[in-house]
Parts: structure tokens; C-alpha cells; sequence
């Protein structure tokens, strides 16, 4: 007889973060109180509040551990399940008052959130097909079943869910298209390749809910007429790759996948792919050259995938998240999907939020949601009392959305105007240390990497754009440094043959376009204003400051300060490597980093 | 799996399994666990709960366990509140009369008198 149910995350954070020594500690102790027996441990997939982990959460009552660790552990058996004692160190302190939150349910993080995508993530255990079923798994396929392909393609159609792979294409459309398409055998294929640095949402739902995609790829090979799936998912998933084996296996054996699915006639199985980790292999066209054995790049579009995909035959692609969506809709119906979200992107949108933020993790919310929500409400605020400066989306793809947008209902259309992108969800959150110039650097440099090298202007182009950035952080930067880059964002816009190309410029174009201030500030002043960029720094002795301590003299690792005790020391500026150890030993505000 | 049938059977036989995940809104039935209650046997009254409801097929009453509720003497304890009724503190709760408590009160709505030791919130 069970009495209690301890829900420990597996997710990936709280992986690397000690999960598993957790429970080893917590089975020990449960063993040594004679209790193994009436309470049952569960891994579940990621529970969103990463940065609290490791997390327990003890059922019946639901009470949320959180940081718990091996040495801290014990007392959730010793003291909570066996002396009905809550261990209130291990609560969540809420960050407004001196009081602790007992369950998910009194924590801001978690009471705005609208989990549909991920409404298992942490529920759930999943391994077990048992418990995907127990929430509503698979009717979702036996409606499909029921109804059959027009109707469902007109489910999906009215429930207006568009791609959440990046782009937002109406799935519906998508589906019909495939369906409509001439030629067979046609194939369903989940993009799992997730290549956005910093989107973890597509891992954890199929760490944390595989059966959901492998739902929704049943249902959308019945729709378009297909027999085989592919799920292609990145090496550098190893859990989910595991997790969704295991889900593949059970599902055949439950007879979701093989042949005459539920009696209807209608045969179906899924493979998985694993990719190298390339970015642009999460391009559709060059992600299906990869399944094919071939070299991942893209080519052009038209014939788009429904038309001619893998070996040339209609195939369906669809993002993890989307296809997550996919079976509630059935359930319930597209009036429900549209129930919450804007008009023209109903539903939700997961969320990664990280970066400057007090809370960081996965979020799932109403598209329409603003960044003041996101940012302030769910996120907790900038940590530190530092001003908020900005949140990039769409990662290498995407660009800034400012603090004048806070109170802008975020969705696919509202975020394309500023000229960034919803792309997968990632949201890095940026504060005032935070240098413009720097970050659109990074994201270039990325591209730079990442660029297959088929075409010229991307190939040459991003290359070209990235030694700009590069001297003008190192403060060599000419008055037409910004209009150059400007040409040639737009030149690589316009001219590379996918969407890696033509969205490589965004971030650099995004930030001259908020920030053009900070642009000039490294050209004109050679400064940079959030003192971020390191060789625009300098470190001098404010004189009338420095009483000559010597502490300074001592610290520098490169003797780069010399002066006499109870003098004003000096730096030399051209053996100052800019550690900034002096800054940070001084006791007399006399070190200056302008 | 062949129909729509199974797998509605296999939700219901799960649903059971993950019943301590539910929320419940019907009740809740508070075991004292303190060190002078587990002495008493709270852990077999505990599981006595546990198993009649679960018997009983009672899945909308939460049970959960707490510290001492400062009533040793009248140890193993338990606290019964239905919801909308005013909740009532039960002593001396061994393994019959924790069944005997699921039966009249949970179930019968019959407060069981001769175990009562307090009505109303400590
Ligand atoms: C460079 C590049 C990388 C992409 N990476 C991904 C990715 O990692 N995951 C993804 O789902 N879509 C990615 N996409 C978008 C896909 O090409 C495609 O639009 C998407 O898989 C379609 O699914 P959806 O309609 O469900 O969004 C990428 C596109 C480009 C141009
Ligand atoms: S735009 Fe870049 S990534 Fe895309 S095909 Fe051309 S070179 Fe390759």
C-alpha cells in the first residue's frame, strides 16, 4: 500500500545539478526507516524551475523541495514522511515576503504559467505509458481514428496552431498540403534538432513526454496517408533520445505504433534519426538530406518538403512543440485551442527564459503574454536592483525586444515588426552590463561557425559583417562602419538561399536599430558604455583617492601598478591586461574602469 | 490494444495508481505522526486510512500525516474534515478504529461520538 509518492525532476538541470545522488540518499533513507514499501519514488521530465534544482515535490500534499541536496535530503524521509514534519528549510522562500511557498501552487513562477505543451513535464513518469494514458494519452489518436483525415486536417485548420519551429507557418495549411501532395509513400518527420543556443523546451518534452509527439505523429501520418515517421533528434540529447526509445517500445507494444493501429486498418511505426548537432541540419530541407545519409544542406524552396521531402516524396515536418499540441486539440477541440492566446497565434508558447533574471527556466504562457509578465511576474526581476536592457528572442536568428516593448503582447507578428523572431523561444534576458555590440557579436560568430558554406553572401558575407563588429569592439572602428554593415545585412538578407543566411544579419541589425548610441559610443568615443568590451576598458589610480595601500600592487598579475606606500600608485595601461583584480581589491573607490 | 474500450480501462486502473497526485476536494483526514503518535502505532493507523479508503473506493479525500498535535495521551490521533463541515479531532485511533472513522464518518457521514476528542479547529 502506497501512502506517499515522492516526484523527484530528472529533467537535464537537475541532472547535472545532483539528481541522482538525491535519490540514491532518499532510497537509502526510506530503507533504513523500514518505509520502502509505502512510498514510491518517481522521475519525472523537467518540472520548469531550473534553476531551483534539484527538486522533490512529496504527494499527497504536494510540498516542493527545492535545492535539495545529498546532505540536505535525509530529513525529507526522516522528518516529513516519517513525523509528518515539514522541513521547512528545503520550502521555496518567496521572494516578496519572509514566508515560505509549500506547494507549486503558492509560487508566482508557476501560478501565471498555462501548461498545455507541458502539461506532463513533471506530472508525469515517462517511462510509463500507463501514466501518459491515465491523462488522456491516445484518445487524442482514437478521436483522430474516429473521425478521419478531412476532419482532422480541419481541426487543425480552425484551431489556427502555427509551426512552433521558428517561423509560425500555419500547421493546418502544412497538413492538407501533405495530404493533397501526389506520390508515395509519403512520410511524417518531428524536427528535434533544436539548434537555437539556449531553447531547451523541444529536450525536455521529449524527456519529459514522449508519448505526446509519438501521439501526434500517428495522427498526422493517418492524416496526410503516411506509413513511416522519423523523429530526428540531436547526439547531444542522449536522454531523449533514451527516454523516447523506451516510449517507442512501449507504444508498439501497446499496438499505438505497428500495424492495424486500434483496429482501424491503418499501419504506422516511427524511427529516430540522430543528428551531428549542426544548426543549420534544424533547416527542413537540409535536416531531410541528413535523414536521407546525405550531407546536411538546405536547397531551395520551391518544391517545399510537402511536395517532394525525403527521397523526393511528400513528407511532413513539424517541430516537436507543435506536434505536442496536436493531441489536446483533438480532445478538445479547436474552439478550446483558441480559447486562450491573440487571435492570430492561439495557444501557448514555451518559453527558455535565462540570462539577467532572477528565475530561470522553462515557462509555458498565453501567446499575447507580455515581457513586463514574463520578465518581472514570472521571471522575478533583474537580479541585483539592475536596470532591465532587454530580452533577445529567436537566438542567432532573432534580435531585441527593448524595455519601450515591455508591455507589448508578445506573438509571431507582434515580434517580426521589431524585427526579431519568435524562432523557438528562447529568451536570453539582458540588463544593463550587458554590451549590445558584444552580444549581436556572439550571435554572429555563431552563424559564422555555423554557416554550411554553400552560398557566397552567407558563406563571405557573415564573415565580412563579423571582422566589422570585431574592430569596432576592439575600438579601431570607422564612422562607416555602421552603414557598411547595413548594406551588407541586407545584401545577405535578401540573397542567401535559407533562412540561416537570411537571418544571420537580424541580431546585428536589431541592436543598430535600438541602439545606435551604443554603436557610436565604441566608433567615435572608443568607450564602450556597459564596460563590457575589453579593449575599450581602462583601469587608472584616481589619485586623490588612493592612499597608497599597496593592495592593488599586490593583486595585479601582470605588475602592472607600481607606487610607494602611502603614495598614489600608477598603472601602466600598456601591461594592464584588464583583469580587473585591481577594481576589485580596492577598499578606497580609487580605482577608476571607464 | 484493439479498441477505444482498453484503453479507457487502462486510464481508470491508472488514474487509481496516481490518486495521490490528484487533488481532492471532498476532505482530508490529518494522521498525527509525532514521535508520541508513531509510539502509539500512527503508522498502522496511517495505513489503515489509506487501505479503507482505498477499499471503500474513496478517491476525493486527501490523507495526509503532521506533527504532534500536542494530544499524547490520546495517542494514535486523527483530524477528519469534510469539507463544509466543521472538522472533528478522533483519540486512541488504532487500526479498527481508523477503519470503524472511514466507514460512519467519511463514508456515513456520521460523526463517530465515543472517539471524539474535539470539534472545531485546535
Ligand atoms: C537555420 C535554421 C535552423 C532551424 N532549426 C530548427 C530547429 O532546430 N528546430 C525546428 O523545429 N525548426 C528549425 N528550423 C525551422 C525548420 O526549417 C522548419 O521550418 C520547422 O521544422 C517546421 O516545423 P513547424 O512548422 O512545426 O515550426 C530551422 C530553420 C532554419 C533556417
Ligand atoms: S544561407 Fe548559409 S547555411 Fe544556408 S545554404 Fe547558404 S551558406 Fe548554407
Amino acid at each position: 500500500m502506497i501512502r506517499n509518492q515522492l516526484l523527484i525532476c530528472a529533467g537535464g538541470a537537475c541532472i547535472t545539478s545532483g539528481e541522482k545522488s538525491v535519490k540514491d540518499v532518499l532510497v537509502e533513507e526510506l530503507a533504513k526507516n523500514g518505509i520502502q514499501d509505502e512510498v514510491q519514488i518517481i522521475e519525472t521530465g523537467c518540472m520548469g524551475a531550473c534553476d531551483l534544482g534539484p527538486i522533490v515535490v512529496v504527494y499527497p500534499e504536494g510540498t516542493f523541495y527545492q535545492k535539495v541536496t545529498p546532505q540536505n535530503a535525509g530529513p525529507i524521509v526522516s522528518e516529513h514522511l516519517v513525523k509528518g514534519r515539514v522541513v521547512s528549510g528545503l520550502l521555496y522562500r518567496q521572494p516578496t515576503s519572509e514566508t515560505r511557498a509549500q506547494t507549486r501552487e503558492e509560487i508566482s513562477f508557476y501560478t501565471l504559467q498555462v501548461k498545455r505543451v507541458l502539461r506532463n513535464c513533471g506530472v508525469i513518469d515517462p517511462l510509463s505509458i500507463e501514466e501518459y494514458i491515465a491523462r488522456d494519452g491516445y484518445f487524442g489518436l482514437g478521436k483522430a481514428l474516429e473521425i478521419g483525415p478531412d476532419a482532422i486536417i480541419q481541426t487543425i485548420q480552425e484551431s489556427g496552431l502555427r509551426g512552433r519551429g521558428g517561423a509560425g507557418f500555419p500547421t493546418g495549411i502544412k497538413w492538407k498540403a501533405a495530404r493533397d501532395a501526389s506520390g508515395s509513400p509519403k512520410y511524417v518527420v518531428c524536427n528535434g534538432d533544436e539548434g537555437d543556443p539556449g531553447a531547451f523546451m523541444d529536450r525536455s518534452v521529449l524527456e519529459g513526454d514522449p508519448h505526446s509527439v509519438i501521439e501526434a505523429m500517428v495522427i498526422a501520418g493517418f492524416a496526410i496517408g503516411a506509413a513511416t515517421g522519423y523523429v530526428y533528434v540531436r547526439a547531444e540529447y542522449p536522454l531523449a533520445i533514451e527516454r523516447l526509445e523506451v516510449a517507442l517500445t512501449r507504444a508498439r507494444e501497446y499496438g499505438f505504433l505497428g500495424r492495424n493501429i486500434l483496429g482501424s486498418g491503418f499501419d504506422f511505426d516511427i524511427e529516430i534519426r540522430i543528428g551531428a548537432g549542426a544548426f543549420v541540419c534544424g533547416e527542413e530541407t537540409a535536416l531531410l538530406r541528413s535523414i536521407e545519409g546525405k550531407r546536411g544542406m538546405p536547397s531551395a524552396k520551391p518544391p517545399f518538403p510537402a511536395q517532394a521531402g525525403l527521397w523526393g516524396k511528400p513528407t511532413l515536418i513539424n517541430n516537436v512543440e507543435t506536434y505536442a499540441n496536436v493531441p489536446p486539440i483533438l480532445i478538445n477541440g479547436a474552439e478550446w485551442f483558441r480559447s486562450v492566446g491573440t487571435a492570430k497565434s492561439p495557444g501557448t508558447k514555451v518559453f527558455a527564459l535565462a540570462g539577467k533574471v532572477q528565475n530561470t527556466g522553462l515557462v509555458e504562457v498565453p501567446m499575447g503574454t507580455t515581457l513586463r509578465e514574463l520578465v518581472f511576474d514570472i521571471g522575478g526581476g533583474i537580479p541585483g536592483g539592475k536596470a532591465f536592457k532587454g530580452a533577445q528572442t529567436g537566438g542567432p536568428s532573432g534580435g531585441i525586444i527593448t524595455a519601450d516593448y515591455l508591455d507589448m503582447p508578445i506573438d509571431f507578428d507582434s515580434v517580426k515588426e521589431l524585427g526579431t523572431i519568435m524562432g523557438s523561444g528562447g529568451l536570453i534576458i539582458l540588463d544593463e552590463d550587458n554590451c549590445m555590440v558584444d552580444v549581436a557579436k556572439f550571435y554572429l560568430a555563431f552563424t559564422v561557425d555555423e554557416s554550411c558554406g554553400k552560398c557566397t553572401p552567407c558563406r563571405e558575407g557573415t564573415k565580412q559583417m563579423y571582422q566589422i563588429m570585431e574592430r569596432i569592439t576592439d575600438g579601431k572602428g570607422t564612422p562607416n562602419d555602421i552603414g557598411k554593415l547595413k548594406t551588407l545585412g541586407r545584401v545577405i538578407q535578401q540573397t542567401s538561399l535559407c533562412g540561416l543566411g537570411q537571418s544571420a544579419p537580424n541580431p546585428v541589425l536589431s541592436t543598430i536599430r535600438f541602439f545606435p548610441d551604443e554603436y557610436r559610443a565604441h566608433i567615435e568615443d572608443r568607450k564602450c558604455p556597459a564596460h563590457a568590451c575589453l579593449h575599450l576598458l581602462t583601469y587608472s589610480v584616481v589619485s586623490e583617492k588612493c592612499v597608497g595601500c599597496t593592495a592593488c600592487a599586490r593583486q595585479c598579475p601582470v605588475q602592472a601598478i607600481t607606487g610607494q606606500v602611502k603614495k598614489a600608485h600608477v598603472i601602466d595601461q600598456a601591461t594592464c591586461i584588464k583583469c580587473g583584480s585591481c577594481y576589485e581589491v580596492c577598499r578606497f573607490d580609487a580605482i577608476l574602469k571607464e | 490494444m484493439k479498441s477505444l474500450e482498453e484503453l479507457k480501462r487502462i486510464k481508470e486502473e491508472t488514474l487509481k495508481a496516481m490518486d495521490l497526485r490528484q487533488a481532492k476536494d471532498r476532505g482530508k483526514i490529518v494522521v498525527a505522526m509525532g514521535t508520541c503518535g508513531i509510539a502509539a502505532g500512527a503508522k498502522d493507523t496511517l495505513m489503515a486510512v489509506i487501505d479503507e479508503l482505498d477499499k471503500a473506493g474513496v478517491h476525493d479525500v486527501q490523507v495526509v500525516q503532521s506533527g504532534c498535535m500536542g494530544l499524547c495521551d490520546r495517542e494514535p490521533t486523527i483530524e477528519v474534515s469534510m469539507k463544509d463541515q466543521p472538522s472533528v479531532i478522533y483519540g486512541d485511533v488504532d487500526d479498527a478504529n481508523a477503519r470503524r472513522i472511514v466507514r460512519e464518518h467519511v463514508q456515513g457521514g456520521q460523526v463517530v461520538a465515543e472517539l471524539v476528542i474535539k470539534r472545531g479547529n485546535l
